[in-house]
């Protein structure tokens, strides 16, 4: 049970995380129709922005300071090359944004370095948010911080005491991730920039000759796009690890998040993070394989069968190329995506 | 009336550009010797197949694919297997139509995953597309059996029976098969470009929607095409594991879709033998431009910003433009700019390329001193003299460049005027 419950809440705290990339890809995919090759690469120089700035100031001034920081240079680089090749349409600006990519590895780990920096959470959050202490005897009892040896060990060998911890940087990441999405929410929502976004998003020519900025809004929304992606990285740079290859690695997710969710919907793109977070933590957790489960259905397989090496892998294997099966499937099943409302 | 130069039957001017494209792959390797050079020759034309299949998708479909190293990399590994199954002895195949292994391979391949990717066009496909490679790079990972783990399948290619004394052992013999590989499916693709399924697949590039009115399954000729790439792609793929004898997981990875789509598309998407320059350049990059300096991926990545920007047509476009102002015989006027923008372009290069190369000092080799070499002048990498005659260099480059440029583009909007009213003049005529 309290394993259960300790891999939900990792998977939940993980699939926030990708929703806060996803949703600034999602905004400035379903504003301009640029797909932000190098969303990612904001990430990364959000995480390495956080660390130098934390080295400086301390990690609080640089969780703000970080991504508005990000953000500026999302914008710059919006006005700076994406503007120019508005007019040859979206696969130049995809091409940009690939270009990108490419130097804004290469400028980090000229500047960085190319092995992984120690970017680690302040104290308040290197402990763990709560413990769960599951015993044999009194049952399943939650305590706030980290729990003392003596409740998480027994005298008596026959009572059996599982005490698993939860990271408080993980519920801190819950926590931002939860509040960004409601105020993400409230700015388009309710308040006149929002209603502006929201009409240049899907009537530009008429926002702009109502006397609206539209390419200055558009500027906007990408600088405010990266600038979550930078949030986003001082928080898992943090949490996870702070290397130049951190890019790569939840690159790729983020497009499978917003495929799957829907291109542009950012409530699909949030299902999607959630699911996406959840299903890949459970698979890694569990080593399961088709052996196993021939074991408990009662099966016996032959030796050959058991090297066969499709057999063999476990679920935990098979974690990697999770979200990579799941787009596969959406696009059979369901090619708008999970809440899309276009077919592309 | 305008002149067409054709010699019916023949298309003599045609005939004579194959004609010099074979000529300079039968010479290439008697005038270049060198070891370096017979394998960056032979890389070449893996190269040239591998990039012109890519551009059946982004120059002539539109389709923007982050995944074409799928295709070239399972050709890779199924044909290294065929090689070892005849090696075996079990596979009775000449070692010669090993690549056509691969090609059928990434055809296969096609047929089964372009199903999914083809049934979306745009950014959707390249997402998809994206998506795809990640999992079969995952996948290799994972079966070790097939992918060979880290250390990837290796083989030799000496086997089988000799056929007329050749072995394919010396450099020279591979040489020469894929040259023939790489003539025969150049000259295959270019006949690709003028088939009705060619044709057609321009049209779904530039107006899928009338494509679907006059009665076309846009999805299916994109489906068709990829398939065709897949084919090609495969071929470059079984070549290179004859090449190289070994084959990796990296060759599924993403780091060679994407330098398929970043050569590609500086030579130049939009006419047919523009990937070949892309090619050219391709090899030239990785083996010659990676020895030269460490901040290679910078200049790459800078350049095809640039190329991106201000020039979409890529390298072809800009040749292109230039034969055009010279039929019309107005080069020799552009030559006293391009003679300055080169001059001025140069310095402003040599300004930034020293500070890059004094920062990557400073980061990668600060233990071996702070001195380094940069073009036959010693540069102090923590010294302010280094620094600001590098900036004072670069600084001075850009400002002459610039008022070069100005120069330059008004000149250049001069002639084209020019030459759209002689064009005008010689309808009207």
């Amino acid at each position: 049970m309290e394993f259960f419950i300790i891999s939900m809440l990792n998977g939940l705290s993980y699939g926030l995380l990708l929703f806060m990339l996803s949703s600034g890809l999602t905004l400035i995919f379903s504003m301009m129709g640029v797909l932000n090759f190098a969303h990612a690469s904001f990430y990364m120089v959000g995480a390495y922005f956080g660390y130098t700035i934390a080295g400086w100031v301390g990690f609080w001034p640089a969780l703000i300071v970080a991504p508005l920081l990000v953000g500026a240079c999302g914008a710059m680089v919006e006005r700076l090359t994406l503007r120019k090749v508005h007019k040859f349409g979206h696969v130049p600006e995809l091409l940009v944004t690939f270009g990108l990519s490419y130097i804004v590895l290469e400028l980090v780990q000229l500047v960085w370095g190319r092995t992984a920096v120690e970017f680690s959470p302040p104290d308040v959050l290197r402990g763990s948010a709560f413990t769960l202490i599951n015993h044999s005897v009194q049952g399943l009892s939650l305590l706030w911080g980290a729990a003392p040896a003596e409740l998480c060990s027994s005298a008596d060998a026959a009572v059996r005491v599982v005490c698993s911890p939860f990271p408080a940087t993980r519920g801190f990441m819950m926590l931002v991730a939860l509040l960004m999405l409601v105020s993400l929410w409230l700015l388009l929502t309710r308040t006149r920039i929002g209603l502006v976004i929201q009409a240049a998003l899907t009537h530009p020519e008429m926002a702009e000759s109502l006397g609206h900025n539209v390419p200055r809004v558009f500027m906007l929304v990408f600088g405010a796009g990266t600038g979550l992606a930078g949030l986003a990285g001082v928080i898992g740079g943090s949490t996870f690890v702070t290397e130049p290859a951190m890019a790569a690695t939840v690159g790729s997710v983020i497009f499978v998040v917003v495929v799957v969710g829907g291109m542009g919907s950012l409530s699909g793109a949030f299902l999607a993070s959630v699911l996406i977070g959840v299903i890949q933590t459970f698979a890694v957790a569990f080593d399961y394989s088709f052996i196993t489960l021939a074991a408990q259905m009662g099966w016996s397989l032959s030796d050959a069968v058991k090297e066969n090496s499709v057999v063999k892998l476990t679920l935990s294997q098979v974690a990697p190329i999770l979200p990579y099966l799941f787009l596969v499937l959406i696009l059979i099943f369901r090619p708008k995506g999970l809440l899309g409302t276009r077919e592309g | 009336m305008r002149t067409y130069y054709k010699f019916k039957p023949l298309n003599l001017g045609r005939w004579i550009i194959w004609g010099l494209f074979a000529l300079v792959m039968l010479v290439a390797p008697l005038i270049f010797t060198s070891q370096l050079s017979a394998t960056m020759l032979a890389q070449m034309g893996i190269a040239i197949i591998a990039c012109l299949s890519y551009n059946i998708l982004l120059g002539q479909g539109g389709m923007l694919s982050f995944g074409h190293a799928v295709y070239t990399g399972l050709g890779s590994y199924m044909a290294i297997h065929a090689l070892n199954m005849v090696t075996a002895g079990t596979l009775h195949l000449p070692v010669s139509l090993v690549p056509m292994v691969g090609g059928l391979a990434g055809m296969g391949f096609a047929v089964l995953l372009g199903y999914v990717t083809t049934r979306k066009s745009g950014t959707p496909f390249a997402m998809i597309t994206m998506g795809v490679a990640e999992l079969v790079f995952a996948m290799s990972l994972m079966f070790s059996e097939f992918f060979g783990g880290e250390a990837g399948v290796s083989g030799n290619r000496v086997a089988g029976e000799a056929f007329f004394g050749i072995t394919y052992g010396p450099q020279i013999q591979v040489y020469y098969l894929i040259a023939i590989y790489t003539f025969v499916c150049v000259a295959l693709m270019y006949a690709f470009t003028q088939t009705p399924l060619g044709r057609i697949l321009n049209a779904v590039r530039d107006n899928p929607e009338r494509v679907e009115f006059i009665g076309y399954n846009t999805q299916r000729v994109r489906y068709l095409s990829f398939i065709i790439a897949g084919l090609f792609a495969g071929i470059a793929g079984g070549l290179g594991a004859l090449n190289f004898e070994i084959v990796t997981a990296e060759v599924v990875g993403a780091g060679r879709s994407g330098a398929y789509l970043l050569f590609t598309f500086l030579g130049g998407a939009t006419f047919f033998f523009g990937p070949i320059l892309g090619a050219i350049l391709m090899v030239i990059a990785f083996v010659l431009l990676s020895e030269f300096t460490k901040a290679w991926l910078l200049y790459l990545g800078l350049v095809f910003l640039f190329m991106v920007i201000y020039a979409p047509g890529g390298f072809a476009s800009l040749l292109m433009m230039n034969l055009r102002v010279a039929a019309f015989g107005k080069l020799r006027q552009l030559a006293v700019s391009y003679l300055g923008l080169l001059t001025t372009g140069l310095v402003m290069l040599i300004g930034a390329g020293a500070m890059i190369e004094m920062v990557y000092h400073l980061q990668l080799n600060a233990a071996m001193g702070d001195t380094l070499q940069f073009m036959g002048v010693t540069l102090n990498s923590k010294g302010v003299d280094s620094w600001v005659g590098s900036a004072l260099v670069m600084l001075t480059g850009l400002g002459l460049f610039e008022f070069t440029r100005r120069h330059y583009m008004h000149e250049w909007g001069l002639i084209q005027t020019d030459i759209e009213k002689e064009i005008k003049r010689r309808e009207a005529a």
